[in-house]
Protein backbone atom coordinates (compact mmCIF):
# COMPACT_ATOMS: atom_id res chain seq x y z
CA UNK A 1 0.00 0.00 0.00
CA UNK A 2 2.77 2.11 0.85
CA UNK A 3 4.31 2.46 -3.00
CA UNK A 4 6.81 4.78 -3.90
CA UNK A 5 5.20 7.28 -5.65
CA UNK A 6 2.83 7.56 -2.37
CA UNK A 7 6.05 7.47 -0.04
CA UNK A 8 7.72 10.62 -2.16
CA UNK A 9 4.64 12.80 -2.53
CA UNK A 10 3.65 12.38 1.55
CA UNK A 11 7.95 13.44 1.99
CA UNK A 12 8.29 15.73 -0.72
CA UNK A 13 4.54 17.51 -0.93
CA UNK A 14 3.58 19.25 -4.30
CA UNK A 15 2.15 22.40 -3.60
CA UNK A 16 1.90 22.61 -0.05
CA UNK A 17 2.24 25.70 1.72
CA UNK A 18 -0.10 28.88 1.57
CA UNK A 19 -1.41 31.85 -0.91
CA UNK A 20 -0.88 35.43 0.37
CA UNK A 21 -4.54 36.10 -1.07
CA UNK A 22 -7.03 33.53 -2.41
CA UNK A 23 -10.12 33.36 -4.49
CA UNK A 24 -11.14 29.58 -2.49
CA UNK A 25 -10.81 28.73 0.66
CA UNK A 26 -11.48 26.04 2.47
CA UNK A 27 -10.55 23.36 5.59
CA UNK A 28 -11.97 20.19 7.14
CA UNK A 29 -10.60 17.53 9.13
CA UNK A 30 -11.20 13.52 9.85
CA UNK A 31 -12.61 13.09 13.28
CA UNK A 32 -11.61 9.63 12.86
CA UNK A 33 -7.92 10.36 13.15
CA UNK A 34 -7.47 14.36 13.44
CA UNK A 35 -6.06 14.52 10.09
CA UNK A 36 -6.88 18.40 8.31
CA UNK A 37 -6.36 19.77 5.55
CA UNK A 38 -6.38 23.12 4.09
CA UNK A 39 -7.03 23.96 0.72
CA UNK A 40 -6.50 27.21 -1.06
CA UNK A 41 -7.12 28.05 -4.58
CA UNK A 42 -6.68 31.05 -7.15
CA UNK A 43 -8.58 31.53 -10.47
CA UNK A 44 -7.54 33.46 -13.40
CA UNK A 45 -10.24 35.42 -15.22
CA UNK A 46 -11.44 32.43 -17.52
CA UNK A 47 -12.33 30.46 -13.86
CA UNK A 48 -9.75 28.55 -14.37
CA UNK A 49 -7.87 27.39 -11.57
CA UNK A 50 -4.25 29.61 -11.82
CA UNK A 51 -2.52 28.39 -8.33
CA UNK A 52 -3.28 26.24 -5.58
CA UNK A 53 -1.40 25.20 -2.24
CA UNK A 54 -2.97 22.48 0.47
CA UNK A 55 -1.40 22.49 3.87
CA UNK A 56 -2.28 20.30 6.87
CA UNK A 57 -1.14 17.33 8.37
CA UNK A 58 -1.81 13.50 8.74
CA UNK A 59 -1.24 10.03 7.53
CA UNK A 60 0.77 9.78 4.39
CA UNK A 61 -2.43 8.77 2.62
CA UNK A 62 -4.21 11.86 3.11
CA UNK A 63 -1.09 14.27 2.11
CA UNK A 64 -0.22 12.19 -0.86
CA UNK A 65 -4.05 12.26 -2.25
CA UNK A 66 -4.38 15.95 -1.70
CA UNK A 67 -0.94 16.69 -3.07
CA UNK A 68 -1.83 14.66 -6.17
CA UNK A 69 -4.88 16.36 -5.95
CA UNK A 70 -3.29 19.76 -6.20
CA UNK A 71 -1.67 18.60 -9.55
CA UNK A 72 -4.61 17.39 -11.46
CA UNK A 73 -6.25 20.51 -10.64
CA UNK A 74 -3.99 22.88 -12.37
CA UNK A 75 -6.04 24.86 -15.41
CA UNK A 76 -9.80 23.06 -14.71
CA UNK A 77 -12.27 25.18 -14.79
CA UNK A 78 -14.37 25.36 -11.26
CA UNK A 79 -16.68 23.37 -13.16
CA UNK A 80 -14.28 20.65 -14.39
CA UNK A 81 -13.16 20.78 -10.48
CA UNK A 82 -16.44 19.97 -8.84
CA UNK A 83 -16.35 16.56 -11.23
CA UNK A 84 -13.41 15.58 -10.21
CA UNK A 85 -14.51 11.94 -8.69
CA UNK A 86 -12.70 9.45 -6.52
CA UNK A 87 -12.22 7.06 -8.98
CA UNK A 88 -9.80 9.91 -9.86
CA UNK A 89 -8.32 9.77 -6.67
CA UNK A 90 -8.16 6.28 -6.52
CA UNK A 91 -6.54 6.52 -9.75
CA UNK A 92 -4.33 8.90 -8.58
CA UNK A 93 -3.08 6.56 -5.78
CA UNK A 94 -2.93 3.95 -7.82
CA UNK A 95 -3.59 1.35 -4.32
CA UNK A 96 -7.03 -0.32 -3.24
CA UNK A 97 -8.07 0.70 0.20
CA UNK A 98 -9.96 -0.68 3.39
CA UNK A 99 -13.18 1.23 4.03
CA UNK A 100 -11.59 3.11 6.76
CA UNK A 101 -8.80 4.50 4.83
CA UNK A 102 -11.07 5.61 1.88
CA UNK A 103 -11.53 8.55 4.61
CA UNK A 104 -7.89 9.40 4.74
CA UNK A 105 -7.59 9.62 0.90
CA UNK A 106 -10.78 11.70 0.38
CA UNK A 107 -10.16 13.88 2.87
CA UNK A 108 -8.19 16.31 0.41
CA UNK A 109 -10.81 15.72 -2.18
CA UNK A 110 -14.09 16.14 0.44
CA UNK A 111 -12.28 20.16 1.20
CA UNK A 112 -11.81 20.98 -1.88
CA UNK A 113 -15.14 20.61 -3.37
CA UNK A 114 -16.40 22.14 0.16
CA UNK A 115 -14.25 25.09 -1.01
CA UNK A 116 -15.76 25.43 -4.61
CA UNK A 117 -19.21 24.72 -3.95
CA UNK A 118 -19.14 27.44 -0.92
CA UNK A 119 -17.26 29.80 -3.95
CA UNK A 120 -20.21 29.23 -6.67
CA UNK A 121 -22.83 29.95 -3.48
CA UNK A 122 -24.47 26.51 -4.79
CA UNK A 123 -25.30 23.27 -2.51
CA UNK A 124 -22.22 21.23 -1.37
CA UNK A 125 -22.79 18.13 -3.01
CA UNK A 126 -20.89 15.22 -1.80
CA UNK A 127 -20.30 11.29 -2.08
CA UNK A 128 -21.47 9.25 0.70
CA UNK A 129 -17.25 8.47 1.03
CA UNK A 130 -16.54 11.54 1.09
CA UNK A 131 -18.97 13.29 3.89
CA UNK B 1 -0.51 -18.63 35.10
CA UNK B 2 -0.60 -20.86 31.76
CA UNK B 3 -1.09 -18.80 29.25
CA UNK B 4 -0.90 -21.05 26.72
CA UNK B 5 -4.11 -23.41 28.46
CA UNK B 6 -5.90 -19.85 28.84
CA UNK B 7 -5.10 -19.06 25.01
CA UNK B 8 -6.69 -22.66 24.15
CA UNK B 9 -10.37 -20.98 25.32
CA UNK B 10 -10.21 -18.01 23.32
CA UNK B 11 -11.07 -19.38 20.02
CA UNK B 12 -10.70 -16.38 18.51
CA UNK B 13 -6.93 -16.65 19.12
CA UNK B 14 -6.46 -19.39 16.40
CA UNK B 15 -7.93 -16.94 13.49
CA UNK B 16 -5.58 -15.73 11.30
CA UNK B 17 -5.49 -12.14 9.62
CA UNK B 18 -4.09 -11.35 6.31
CA UNK B 19 -2.52 -15.18 6.63
CA UNK B 20 -0.95 -13.86 9.89
CA UNK B 21 -1.43 -15.02 13.22
CA UNK B 22 -3.83 -12.92 14.58
CA UNK B 23 -1.95 -10.75 17.54
CA UNK B 24 -4.66 -9.04 19.37
CA UNK B 25 -3.20 -6.32 21.30
CA UNK B 26 -6.78 -3.89 21.44
CA UNK B 27 -7.57 -4.98 25.09
CA UNK B 28 -8.72 -1.29 26.25
CA UNK B 29 -11.24 -1.07 23.03
CA UNK B 30 -12.97 -4.80 24.29
CA UNK B 31 -11.38 -7.61 24.94
CA UNK B 32 -11.96 -11.25 23.05
CA UNK B 33 -14.32 -13.95 24.65
CA UNK B 34 -13.90 -17.26 25.70
CA UNK B 35 -15.45 -20.22 24.56
CA UNK B 36 -17.34 -20.50 28.36
CA UNK B 37 -19.33 -17.21 27.62
CA UNK B 38 -19.50 -17.77 24.06
CA UNK B 39 -21.28 -21.38 25.34
CA UNK B 40 -23.26 -19.78 27.82
CA UNK B 41 -24.95 -17.22 25.40
CA UNK B 42 -25.63 -20.00 23.00
CA UNK B 43 -27.24 -21.95 25.71
CA UNK B 44 -28.94 -19.54 27.14
CA UNK B 45 -31.38 -19.01 23.69
CA UNK B 46 -31.31 -22.86 22.81
CA UNK B 47 -32.47 -24.04 26.39
CA UNK B 48 -34.34 -20.95 28.29
CA UNK B 49 -34.58 -18.18 26.46
CA UNK B 50 -37.53 -16.00 27.82
CA UNK B 51 -37.97 -12.79 29.42
CA UNK B 52 -36.95 -12.31 33.16
CA UNK B 53 -39.17 -11.12 35.92
CA UNK B 54 -42.50 -11.57 35.14
CA UNK B 55 -42.80 -15.59 33.49
CA UNK B 56 -44.15 -17.80 36.32
CA UNK B 57 -43.11 -20.78 34.17
CA UNK B 58 -39.72 -22.54 34.49
CA UNK B 59 -37.77 -21.47 31.56
CA UNK B 60 -38.39 -17.71 32.67
CA UNK B 61 -37.62 -18.62 36.40
CA UNK B 62 -34.48 -19.91 35.10
CA UNK B 63 -33.77 -16.91 33.34
CA UNK B 64 -34.31 -14.68 35.85
CA UNK B 65 -32.89 -16.36 38.46
CA UNK B 66 -29.46 -16.72 36.29
CA UNK B 67 -29.76 -12.66 35.17
CA UNK B 68 -29.38 -11.90 39.16
CA UNK B 69 -26.53 -14.43 39.38
CA UNK B 70 -25.07 -12.24 37.01
CA UNK B 71 -25.76 -9.08 39.49
CA UNK B 72 -24.73 -11.55 42.66
CA UNK B 73 -21.72 -12.37 41.28
CA UNK B 74 -20.81 -8.53 39.85
CA UNK B 75 -21.40 -7.21 43.42
CA UNK B 76 -19.18 -9.68 44.73
CA UNK B 77 -16.80 -8.99 42.08
CA UNK B 78 -16.22 -4.84 43.33
CA UNK B 79 -17.20 -6.13 47.11
CA UNK B 80 -20.30 -4.32 47.01
CA UNK B 81 -22.21 -4.23 50.41
CA UNK B 82 -25.61 -5.99 48.03
CA UNK B 83 -26.67 -6.69 44.86
CA UNK B 84 -28.83 -3.67 44.85
CA UNK B 85 -26.47 -1.83 44.58
CA UNK B 86 -25.52 -3.19 41.04
CA UNK B 87 -27.18 -1.73 38.25
CA UNK B 88 -27.27 -3.19 34.91
CA UNK B 89 -26.89 -0.86 31.49
CA UNK B 90 -25.38 -1.26 28.25
CA UNK B 91 -21.73 0.06 29.29
CA UNK B 92 -19.82 2.42 31.32
CA UNK B 93 -21.19 5.19 29.06
CA UNK B 94 -24.65 4.90 30.06
CA UNK B 95 -23.55 4.65 33.68
CA UNK B 96 -22.23 7.83 33.57
CA UNK B 97 -24.64 9.20 31.76
CA UNK B 98 -27.28 7.48 34.40
CA UNK B 99 -25.31 9.65 37.09
CA UNK B 100 -25.73 12.94 35.28
CA UNK B 101 -29.13 12.26 34.64
CA UNK B 102 -31.13 11.25 37.53
CA UNK B 103 -28.31 12.43 40.00
CA UNK B 104 -26.05 15.63 38.99
CA UNK B 105 -29.09 17.27 37.14
CA UNK B 106 -30.96 17.70 40.48
CA UNK B 107 -28.29 18.27 42.78
CA UNK B 108 -25.20 20.68 41.08
CA UNK B 109 -26.56 24.04 40.30
CA UNK B 110 -25.56 27.36 39.72
CA UNK B 111 -22.01 28.10 40.19
CA UNK B 112 -21.65 24.69 41.77
CA UNK B 113 -18.24 22.44 40.53
CA UNK B 114 -17.85 19.22 38.45
CA UNK B 115 -13.98 17.91 39.30
CA UNK B 116 -12.51 16.18 36.76
CA UNK B 117 -9.22 15.03 35.49
CA UNK B 118 -7.42 15.79 31.81
CA UNK B 119 -6.91 12.26 31.76
CA UNK B 120 -10.43 11.23 31.31
CA UNK B 121 -12.36 9.23 28.13
CA UNK B 122 -14.75 11.31 26.15
CA UNK B 123 -17.88 9.42 28.63
CA UNK B 124 -16.69 10.38 31.49
CA UNK B 125 -16.11 14.08 30.25
CA UNK B 126 -18.80 15.17 27.93
CA UNK B 127 -21.81 14.26 30.04
CA UNK B 128 -20.68 16.72 32.55
CA UNK B 129 -19.51 19.07 30.42
CA UNK B 130 -23.20 19.42 29.12
CA UNK B 131 -24.63 19.25 32.33
CA UNK B 132 -22.17 22.00 33.50
CA UNK B 133 -23.49 24.44 30.37
CA UNK B 134 -27.21 23.45 31.02
CA UNK B 135 -27.09 23.97 34.47
CA UNK B 136 -24.27 27.12 34.99
CA UNK B 137 -21.76 24.86 36.63
CA UNK B 138 -18.37 24.61 36.48
CA UNK B 139 -15.74 22.16 35.54
CA UNK B 140 -12.25 21.83 36.99
CA UNK B 141 -9.80 20.03 35.37
CA UNK B 142 -6.93 18.39 37.56
CA UNK B 143 -3.81 18.61 34.81
CA UNK B 144 -0.86 15.43 34.45
CA UNK B 145 2.82 16.09 35.29
CA UNK B 146 5.34 15.13 31.92
CA UNK B 147 4.93 11.90 32.76
CA UNK B 148 1.21 11.62 33.08
CA UNK B 149 0.33 11.02 37.02
CA UNK B 150 -2.22 12.68 38.27
CA UNK B 151 -1.20 16.30 40.35
CA UNK B 152 -2.84 15.47 43.32
CA UNK B 153 -1.84 18.59 44.70
CA UNK B 154 -3.57 20.16 41.97
CA UNK B 155 -6.81 18.45 42.79
CA UNK B 156 -6.28 19.53 46.40
CA UNK B 157 -6.10 22.85 45.57
CA UNK B 158 -8.98 22.50 42.90
CA UNK B 159 -11.50 21.54 46.13
CA UNK B 160 -13.81 23.41 47.48
CA UNK B 161 -17.28 24.02 49.29
CA UNK B 162 -18.34 24.46 45.96
CA UNK B 163 -17.26 21.19 44.87
CA UNK B 164 -20.23 19.11 44.20
CA UNK B 165 -18.81 16.12 42.14
CA UNK B 166 -15.72 14.55 41.64
CA UNK B 167 -15.05 12.49 38.48
CA UNK B 168 -12.39 10.56 37.50
CA UNK B 169 -10.83 8.02 36.02
CA UNK B 170 -9.24 5.29 37.92
CA UNK B 171 -7.08 3.87 35.03
CA UNK B 172 -6.27 6.18 31.41
CA UNK B 173 -7.01 4.64 28.92
CA UNK B 174 -3.95 6.00 26.99
CA UNK B 175 -1.51 6.84 29.38
CA UNK B 176 -2.47 3.68 31.55
CA UNK B 177 -2.00 5.72 34.95
CA UNK B 178 -3.46 5.08 37.98
CA UNK B 179 -5.44 7.40 39.85
CA UNK B 180 -4.79 7.39 43.77
CA UNK B 181 -8.75 6.85 43.73
CA UNK B 182 -8.85 5.86 47.65
CA UNK B 183 -7.37 9.44 48.57
CA UNK B 184 -8.91 11.12 46.06
CA UNK B 185 -12.31 10.65 47.45
CA UNK B 186 -11.46 10.64 50.96
CA UNK B 187 -10.84 13.83 50.06
CA UNK B 188 -13.86 14.72 48.45
CA UNK B 189 -15.88 13.32 50.88
CA UNK B 190 -14.40 15.53 53.31
CA UNK B 191 -15.76 18.69 51.20
CA UNK B 192 -18.92 17.06 51.20
CA UNK B 193 -18.58 16.20 47.42
CA UNK B 194 -20.27 13.43 45.77
CA UNK B 195 -17.57 10.97 43.59
CA UNK B 196 -17.84 8.76 40.39
CA UNK B 197 -15.28 6.46 39.67
CA UNK B 198 -14.67 5.61 35.81
CA UNK B 199 -13.57 1.74 36.42
CA UNK B 200 -13.78 0.81 32.56
CA UNK B 201 -10.05 0.50 32.71
CA UNK B 202 -9.13 -0.90 36.58
CA UNK B 203 -12.07 -3.52 37.37
CA UNK B 204 -11.06 -5.67 34.35
CA UNK B 205 -7.87 -5.58 34.78
CA UNK B 206 -6.67 -4.92 39.00
CA UNK B 207 -8.99 -6.16 42.08
CA UNK B 208 -11.33 -3.36 42.75
CA UNK B 209 -13.11 -3.09 46.31
CA UNK B 210 -15.51 -0.18 46.28
CA UNK B 211 -16.30 -0.30 50.18
CA UNK B 212 -12.26 0.00 50.27
CA UNK B 213 -12.02 2.76 47.89
CA UNK B 214 -15.42 4.05 48.92
CA UNK B 215 -16.39 5.83 45.93
CA UNK B 216 -20.64 6.86 45.69
CA UNK B 217 -20.44 5.58 42.02
CA UNK B 218 -18.63 3.26 40.13
CA UNK B 219 -18.77 2.93 36.43
CA UNK B 220 -17.96 0.24 34.24
CA UNK B 221 -18.13 -1.93 30.80
CA UNK B 222 -19.10 -5.97 30.63
CA UNK B 223 -17.45 -5.88 27.00
CA UNK B 224 -13.85 -5.12 28.62
CA UNK B 225 -13.89 -7.82 30.74
CA UNK B 226 -14.54 -10.93 28.98
CA UNK B 227 -18.30 -10.44 28.96
CA UNK B 228 -20.62 -9.50 25.91
CA UNK B 229 -21.22 -5.73 24.39
CA UNK B 230 -24.02 -4.45 25.53
CA UNK B 231 -24.22 -4.70 29.41
CA UNK B 232 -22.28 -2.43 31.51
CA UNK B 233 -22.56 -1.97 35.35
CA UNK B 234 -23.54 1.05 37.58
CA UNK B 235 -22.17 0.69 40.89
CA UNK B 236 -23.43 3.19 43.37
CA UNK B 237 -24.05 2.90 47.14
CA UNK B 238 -27.74 1.94 48.58
CA UNK B 239 -28.63 4.73 50.32
CA UNK B 240 -28.02 7.47 47.65
CA UNK B 241 -29.45 5.21 44.54
CA UNK B 242 -32.23 5.01 47.07
CA UNK B 243 -32.50 8.85 47.22
CA UNK B 244 -32.43 9.00 43.10
CA UNK B 245 -35.14 9.79 40.60
CA UNK B 246 -35.58 6.71 37.55
CA UNK B 247 -33.66 7.77 34.38
CA UNK B 248 -35.74 5.83 32.34
CA UNK B 249 -39.30 5.05 32.57
CA UNK B 250 -41.22 2.44 31.55
CA UNK B 251 -41.87 -1.34 32.30
CA UNK B 252 -39.93 -3.46 34.61
CA UNK B 253 -39.29 -0.39 36.92
CA UNK B 254 -42.28 0.69 38.37
CA UNK B 255 -44.06 -1.32 41.36
CA UNK B 256 -47.78 -0.21 40.86
CA UNK B 257 -48.93 2.67 37.81
CA UNK B 258 -52.28 3.95 38.35
CA UNK B 259 -53.92 6.29 35.87
CA UNK B 260 -52.45 9.06 37.56
CA UNK B 261 -49.69 8.03 39.34
CA UNK B 262 -46.42 5.86 39.57
CA UNK B 263 -45.06 3.82 42.57
CA UNK B 264 -40.94 3.07 41.73
CA UNK B 265 -40.00 -0.34 42.10
CA UNK B 266 -37.03 -1.00 44.43
CA UNK B 267 -33.31 -1.02 44.02
CA UNK B 268 -31.61 -1.90 41.17
CA UNK B 269 -34.94 -2.43 39.50
CA UNK B 270 -36.01 0.68 39.85
CA UNK B 271 -33.41 2.26 37.15
CA UNK B 272 -33.74 -0.83 34.72
CA UNK B 273 -36.53 0.03 32.35
CA UNK B 274 -38.04 -2.06 29.99
CA UNK B 275 -36.40 -5.98 28.62
CA UNK B 276 -33.07 -5.87 29.89
CA UNK B 277 -29.65 -7.08 27.95
CA UNK B 278 -30.33 -10.81 29.57
CA UNK B 279 -27.63 -13.39 28.20
CA UNK B 280 -25.42 -10.31 29.15
CA UNK B 281 -26.49 -10.06 32.52
CA UNK B 282 -26.15 -13.93 32.79
CA UNK B 283 -22.70 -14.19 30.84
CA UNK B 284 -21.55 -11.54 33.36
CA UNK B 285 -20.99 -14.27 35.43
CA UNK B 286 -19.47 -16.78 33.64
CA UNK B 287 -16.64 -13.69 32.70
CA UNK B 288 -16.29 -13.42 36.53
CA UNK B 289 -15.89 -17.02 36.90
CA UNK B 290 -13.50 -17.30 34.72
CA UNK B 291 -11.09 -14.01 35.63
CA UNK B 292 -11.65 -15.43 39.54
CA UNK B 293 -10.49 -18.43 38.41
CA UNK B 294 -7.16 -17.53 37.14
CA UNK B 295 -7.23 -14.85 39.95
CA UNK B 296 -7.36 -10.84 39.81
CA UNK B 297 -4.28 -9.86 41.46
CA UNK B 298 -1.98 -13.07 38.77
CA UNK B 299 -4.21 -11.48 35.92
CA UNK B 300 -2.15 -8.20 37.27
CA UNK B 301 0.91 -9.00 37.78
CA UNK B 302 1.24 -10.96 34.35
CA UNK B 303 0.24 -7.62 32.84
CA UNK B 304 2.84 -5.38 34.52
CA UNK B 305 5.68 -7.93 33.38
CA UNK B 306 4.31 -7.57 29.62
CA UNK B 307 3.89 -3.64 29.77
CA UNK B 308 7.60 -3.57 31.42
CA UNK B 309 8.74 -5.98 29.03
CA UNK B 310 6.63 -3.93 26.42
CA UNK B 311 8.50 -0.38 27.46
CA UNK B 312 11.88 -2.07 27.63
CA UNK B 313 11.42 -3.30 23.99
CA UNK B 314 10.38 0.24 23.07
CA UNK B 315 13.01 1.79 24.87
CA UNK B 316 15.63 -0.41 22.62
CA UNK B 317 14.23 0.33 19.79
CA UNK B 318 15.19 3.56 17.56
CA UNK B 319 13.26 6.44 17.15
CA UNK B 320 9.91 5.87 19.53
CA UNK B 321 8.34 7.91 21.75
CA UNK B 322 6.54 6.56 24.62
CA UNK B 323 3.89 8.34 26.71
CA UNK B 324 2.94 7.87 30.40
CA UNK B 325 4.38 6.69 33.37
CA UNK B 326 7.41 4.22 33.28
CA UNK B 327 6.97 2.16 36.48
CA UNK B 328 4.79 -0.25 35.93
CA UNK B 329 3.32 -0.01 39.42
CA UNK B 330 1.77 2.81 38.65
CA UNK B 331 0.30 1.81 35.43
CA UNK B 332 -2.28 -0.40 33.86
CA UNK B 333 -1.15 -2.58 31.16
CA UNK B 334 -1.74 0.15 28.13
CA UNK B 335 1.02 1.76 26.53
CA UNK B 336 0.57 4.61 24.27
CA UNK B 337 3.50 5.46 21.39
CA UNK B 338 4.32 7.23 18.21
CA UNK B 339 6.43 5.88 15.56
CA UNK B 340 8.27 9.41 14.68
CA UNK B 341 7.94 10.40 11.60
CA UNK B 342 4.79 7.68 10.56
CA UNK B 343 1.06 9.03 11.51
CA UNK B 344 -0.56 6.03 13.83
CA UNK B 345 -2.73 5.70 11.19
CA UNK B 346 -0.09 4.52 8.43
CA UNK B 347 1.16 2.88 11.51
CA UNK B 348 -2.10 0.87 12.21
CA UNK B 349 -2.25 -0.29 8.50
CA UNK B 350 1.05 -1.35 8.25
CA UNK B 351 0.48 -3.82 11.17
CA UNK B 352 -2.60 -5.18 9.94
CA UNK B 353 -0.59 -6.58 6.88
CA UNK B 354 1.24 -8.75 9.96
CA UNK B 355 -2.36 -9.47 11.74
CA UNK B 356 -1.69 -7.26 14.57
CA UNK B 357 -4.16 -4.99 15.64
CA UNK B 358 -3.43 -1.93 17.95
CA UNK B 359 -5.60 1.33 18.20
CA UNK B 360 -4.69 4.45 16.58
CA UNK B 361 -6.33 8.06 16.71
CA UNK B 362 -7.36 10.23 19.82
CA UNK B 363 -8.86 7.30 22.13
CA UNK B 364 -11.64 9.36 22.73
CA UNK B 365 -9.38 11.38 24.82
CA UNK B 366 -9.13 14.85 22.91
CA UNK B 367 -8.52 17.33 25.73
CA UNK B 368 -5.55 14.83 26.45
CA UNK B 369 -3.96 14.53 23.37
CA UNK B 370 -4.34 18.48 23.18
CA UNK B 371 -2.50 18.74 26.15
CA UNK B 372 0.33 16.01 25.36
CA UNK B 373 0.64 18.61 21.81
CA UNK B 374 -0.25 15.20 19.70
CA UNK B 375 -2.78 14.84 17.10
CA UNK B 376 -2.97 11.10 17.48
CA UNK B 377 -1.31 8.16 19.13
CA UNK B 378 -1.06 4.52 18.77
CA UNK B 379 -1.97 2.14 21.92
CA UNK B 380 -0.70 -1.33 22.73
CA UNK B 381 -3.11 -2.93 25.39
CA UNK B 382 -2.72 -6.06 27.28
CA UNK B 383 -4.77 -9.12 28.91
CA UNK B 384 -4.27 -12.27 30.25
CA UNK B 385 -4.10 -14.31 26.82
CA UNK B 386 -1.38 -12.07 25.72
CA UNK B 387 2.27 -13.29 25.18
CA UNK B 388 5.78 -11.43 25.35
CA UNK B 389 6.38 -12.83 21.83
CA UNK B 390 3.15 -11.05 20.79
CA UNK B 391 5.32 -8.04 21.54
CA UNK B 392 8.40 -9.16 20.25
CA UNK B 393 6.15 -9.61 16.56
CA UNK B 394 4.85 -6.00 17.13
CA UNK B 395 9.00 -4.60 17.73
CA UNK B 396 10.16 -6.99 14.64
CA UNK B 397 6.72 -4.74 12.78
CA UNK B 398 7.36 -1.66 14.08
CA UNK B 399 11.46 -1.48 12.56
CA UNK B 400 9.53 -2.68 9.19
CA UNK B 401 7.29 0.12 9.66
CA UNK B 402 10.35 2.37 9.40
CA UNK B 403 11.81 0.32 6.41
CA UNK B 404 8.82 1.05 4.56
CA UNK B 405 8.98 4.82 5.24
CA UNK B 406 12.79 4.43 4.41
CA UNK B 407 13.47 5.80 8.00
CA UNK B 408 16.22 2.93 8.08
C1 LIG C 1 -11.53 4.99 30.67
C2 LIG C 1 -12.74 4.67 29.86
N1 LIG C 1 -13.93 5.12 30.24
C3 LIG C 1 -15.04 4.86 29.55
C4 LIG C 1 -15.03 4.11 28.41
C5 LIG C 1 -16.29 3.89 27.68
O1 LIG C 1 -16.63 2.56 27.63
P1 LIG C 1 -17.90 2.12 26.77
O2 LIG C 1 -17.60 2.52 25.36
O3 LIG C 1 -17.95 0.64 26.94
O4 LIG C 1 -19.07 2.82 27.33
C6 LIG C 1 -13.81 3.62 27.95
C7 LIG C 1 -13.76 2.84 26.70
O5 LIG C 1 -12.83 2.87 25.94
C8 LIG C 1 -12.64 3.91 28.69
O6 LIG C 1 -11.45 3.45 28.29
Amino acid sequence: MYTEMILDYYKFPRNFGTLEKADIKSRDTNPLCGDEIEFQINLDENKKVKEVKYSGKGCAISQAAASMLTELMQGKTVDELKKISKGDIYDLLGITLSPVRVKCALLGLKVMKIGVYTYLSEEIKLDEDEK
Amino acid sequence: MDVDAIREDFPILKKRVHGKKLVYLDNAATTQKPKQVIEAIKEFYSDYNANVQRGVYEISEKATELYEGGRESVAKFINATSSKEIIFVRNATEAINLVANAWAKKNIGKDDEIIISIMEHHSNFVPWQQLAIENNAKIKVVGVDPEGHFKFDEYESLLSDKTKLVAITHVSNVLGTITPVKEIVKKAHEKGAMTLVDGAQSVPHIPVDVQQIGCDFLAFSGHKMLAPTGIGILYGKKEILEKMDPFLKGGDMIKEVHLDSTRWNELPWKFEAGTPNIEGGITMKVAIDYLNRIGMPNIREHEKKLTKYALDAFANTKGIDVYGPRNVEEKGGVVSFNVQQIHPHDLASILDEEGIAIRSGHHCAQPLMENLGLVAASRASFYLYNKEEEIDILINSLKKARKVFRLE
